[in-house]
């Protein structure tokens, strides 16, 4: 054995040891039972999950949710971190959640992906990420105050509303009071419209819209529940303050609570907790407004509106409704991860259910084994020994590729798949270039030695020049996919180095280890 | 020792008038079919919708189905019948992202047809948005690869070369476009990441043949460029067609067995692959020997 021979030897042997240290974790992952992997320590468990392979969501089912975050109405400082920290939200509430290995990014300048694996109610997600949930405490104006709001507001919109004075379809409507003719009663600081009129009374206050907030020095927000009076349903429009006194920011702990709300014991609520210094603001402001209402208001609606009976000093708050148990956990949730800076949008949405998956694993793998099987006995037939080593090498390629994928912690789908097996097919190609031109030398009457010699040269100019051109097209690929189609740019791309690397420098070191050793007449090629 | 050539001559460059005229009525008839499609069809990836796919037990009619889903309130959604087993398809326009079509469905079936159950295969929703900007992006993606690939074999071999080179790509990609409409596939990213492998596969071909012509080319100087492309692919085509050979067996073991989600990727690359091998030589040699002339001038390296 010469010098460069025991070289390429022990590069080749460093290789093989790195695989098995990669690929080790991914095998252990997926050979073992679920019972066997749940009986494993939580931090050993974590440990091996974080060395294995992933798999993607189209195979293991889950999620896929790009959201963009609508920045308009944000300030040039606050639009440049509102990314950023929707993402943190998201992330603390999808931890909170509970998905196992969730993956939560930045993807360009305002959209945040989301990958949530395992999980199948794309309903309750989306409300779990995309909710702003932003809590504000708001003292609610006493009924004199709100009958004198409404005065305005009536005066306003019969002025600049047209439609509001045309009672030709409601002749009982007083055309001088839009509003407060169709209330149906002012109770406290609520205002009740039936459901009939709610379409009317909410045209007219979108038309003259923002400008309400400056013009009454107020804001006007509704109940989020129906409500009922008189027999007849309806909502509750409420006359606030326009500075709410206290925000969810001041929210220390959010938990599920049984039984806060008298007339509903059966229901479930949330229970809040507030920091110190939300303790301190909810005392003051408590004490100073007794029998006031305070109303609770989430993401622009009235969620309720306690009347303050006495100075609360321990700085605790609770949120009541008909909430069912799930949406009462997720409302926790949300309040304890905090408020999102901006709203956002789900501009793409994918859902895979974990049948659909394992099915086409399975069918892909059976493709896979299926393949490699019709390959290696061709190559047996066709090239009979050499044949031999190159289905070692191809073997070693598609074990490499695992190994790399493994390494990078990357993650397979099914394109992904539907490339390895590609790479089964395409891997013999260098193979087959190499010894259709040992074959040429040997026909020209060169010794063994010397014929493998010069094929390997020739061939590994054009096998060169042929891989790297075929990684153009999958480096554009990986420029261009999302999810899947990132996941085969990838295992093509792997499956194209590791490929000059066994059908190539592998396969060499075999020849000239036989050729050394013996001298050797004929190949069998 | 197997082998399934000896020494050929085969004439090809000669013949090349009629692989141009094959090729251009293939051509035709993909360009015909998708004006007559009015271009490709492309999937909600592309154009923004929702599809999803759903597993009803028992398996129903599908205007049984149909009947049901229409009074869901969420439009009127084109159903498919896909593979065995009740596996439904159903692809719906752009709905408000916000509103979940499945339950709706799940609930106006079980409801109307007593005694089945619906599962969630799979649900995609893409915003109009996102499928605008992935056609923009896909179209780029084909015009660098190609680009990438011009320079590169344009400075490893020859730029004349390497424009027949390309193509002879954008020939094999093209025809696979037409024949994806032919079969009425739709144009999914599954299938444009097939119609990408194949440029790549494409280009490894052509560049078998090509390194050989240029090989060939030092050795024998005397003969004119034609008839070293006649040699060089006769030297070379006991590999292309082993190559093609295993190319093909994985993908026919891909398409019987690999399931419905990579079914149109096979389709897509088994005809891709065929055109592709067929290109190498009588479309990227016979325009390069077309383009640049039947002298020998000296290839480089």
């Amino acid at each position: 054995m010469y010098k460069g021979q025991r070289w390429k030897l022990i590069v080749t042997l460093i290789i093989l040891g790195a695989s098995i240290w990669y690929i080790w974790p991914s095998l252990r992952v997926y050979t073992m039972s679920k019972q066997q992997f749940a009986a494993l320590p939580a931090e050993q468990a974590e440990k091996l999950r974080d060395k294995a392979l992933r798999l993607g969501l189209d195979i293991q089912g889950g999620m896929h949710l790009v959201l963009e975050v609508d920045r308009t109405g944000l300030n040039e400082q606050e639009a440049k971190d509102a990314v950023d920290r929707a993402r943190e939200v998201i992330e603390n509430r999808v931890n909170q959640f509970g998905v196992t290995e969730p993956l939560i990014q930045r993807q360009g300048e305002n959209r945040i992906v989301v990958q949530l694996p395992g999980l199948l109610d794309p309903q309750r997600a989306k409300t779990l990420i995309g909710q702003t949930a932003l809590l504000e405490f708001v003292i609610v104006k006493t009924p004199d105050e709100t009958r004198a709001l409404l005065d305005r507001l009536d005066a306003a919109v019969a002025t600049r509303v047209p439609a509001a004075s045309d009672t030709s379809k409601y002749p009982y409507f007083d055309p001088a009071k839009p509003i407060s003719s169709r209330m149906l009663s002012l109770e406290k600081g609520g205002v009740f419209f039936a459901e009939e009129d709610l379409p009317d009374v909410q045209t007219f206050l979108s038309a003259i819209g923002a400008d309400t907030v400056t013009m009454l020095d107020s804001r006007l927000l509704w109940g989020s529940e129906a409500a009922f009076m008189q027999g007849r349903a309806g909502k509750i429009l409420y006359f606030l303050e326009k500075k709410p006194e206290l925000t969810g920011a001041e929210v220390a702990t959010a938990r599920v609570g049984m039984g806060m709300d008298p007339e509903r014991p059966d229901s479930p609520g949330v229970m809040l907790n507030f920091t110190r210094r939300g303790a301190t603001i909810f005392s003051r402001v408590t004490g100073a407004n007794v029998g006031r209402q305070l109303a609770i208001v989430l993401d622009g609606n009235v969620r309720s509106d306690p009347v303050i009976r006495q100075r609360i000093p321990r700085g605790e708050a609770s949120i009541t409704g008909s909430f069912t148990d799930k949406e009462a956990a997720d409302l926790s949730i949300v309040l304890r991860a905090g408020a999102l800076p901006a709203p956002l949008n789900v501009i793409e949405e994918r859902t895979v259910g974990p049948s659909l998956g394992q099915d086409s694993v399975q069918k892909g793998i059976k493709a896979g084994i299926i393949a490699s099987i019709m390959v290696i006995l061709f190559m047996l037939i066709y090239y009979r020994f050499s044949g031999v080593i190159s289905i070692i090498a191809l073997v070693l390629n598609i074990w490499l590729l695992l190994a790399v994928l493994g390494a990078f912690h990357a993650t397979l789908t099914l394109p992904g798949l539907a490339g390895i097996i590609l790479t089964i097919g395409m891997a013999v190609d260098a193979n087959v270039l190499i010894f259709e031109r040992i074959r040429e030398e040997l026909r020209t009457g060169k010794t063994v030695a010397r014929s493998i010699e010069f094929g390997y040269q020739r061939a590994f100019r054009t096998i060169l020049d042929s891989n790297l051109t075929t990684l153009i097209t999958a480096l554009v690929l990986f420029q261009f996919g999302t999810g899947p189609i990132k996941g085969f740019a990838v295992t093509l791309s792997i499956g194209l180095i590791a490929n000059m690397f066994t059908a190539v420098f592998v396969t060499k070191i075999i020849f000239d280890g036989i050729v050394a050793r013996r001298r050797l007449e004929t190949l069998s090629i | 020792m197997l082998r399934i050539f000896g020494d050929l001559d085969i004439k090809w460059m000669r013949r090349r008038k009629f692989a141009y005229m094959a090729s251009g009525a293939l051509l035709a008839i993909s360009i015909i079919s998708l004006i007559a499609h009015g271009g490709p069809r492309l999937s909600v990836d592309f154009t923004g919708g929702t599809v999803i796919e759903a597993k009803i037990e028992p398996p129903q009619h599908a205007d049984k189905i149909r009947a049901a889903v229409d009074r869901a309130g969420i439009g009127k959604p084109e159903i498919q019948n896909i593979g065995e087993g009740g596996a439904y398809l159903f692809r719906l326009g752009l709905l408000e992202l916000k509103t979940n079509a499945f339950p709706k469905i799940e609930a106006a079936i079980e409801s109307s047809v007593p005694g089945t159950t619906v599962t969630l295969l799979r649900e995609e929703t893409v915003g109009p948005k996102i499928g605008s900007e992935l056609r923009n992006k896909a179209v780029w993606a084909v015009l660098i690869a190609m680009g990438g690939i011009l320079i590169y074999v344009g400075w490893r071999y020859e730029f004349m070369m390497a424009l027949g080179a390309v193509i002879a790509l954008f020939h094999d990609v093209l025809m696979t476009v037409g024949f994806i409409s032919v079969l009425n596939i739709e144009l999914s990213l599954t299938v444009l990441a097939a119609l990408l492998t194949i440029a790549g596969y494409s280009i490894n071909d052509t560049i078998v043949v090509f390194d050989r012509v240029r090989e060939q080319s030092r050795l024998l100087r005397r003969e004119n460029f034609e008839r070293v492309i006649d040699i060089s692919v006769n030297q070379t085509l006991s590999r292309t067609v082993l190559t093609v050979f295993t190319v093909v067996l994985t993908i026919v073991a891909l398409l019987i067995w690999g399931g419905e989600v990579i079914r149109d990727f096979a389709v897509a690359m088994l005809f891709g692959v065929s055109i592709g091998t067929y290109s190498s030589v009588y479309v990227a040699s016979a325009l390069a020997l077309d383009i640049r002339g039947t002298g020998t001038t000296k290839l480089r390296k």
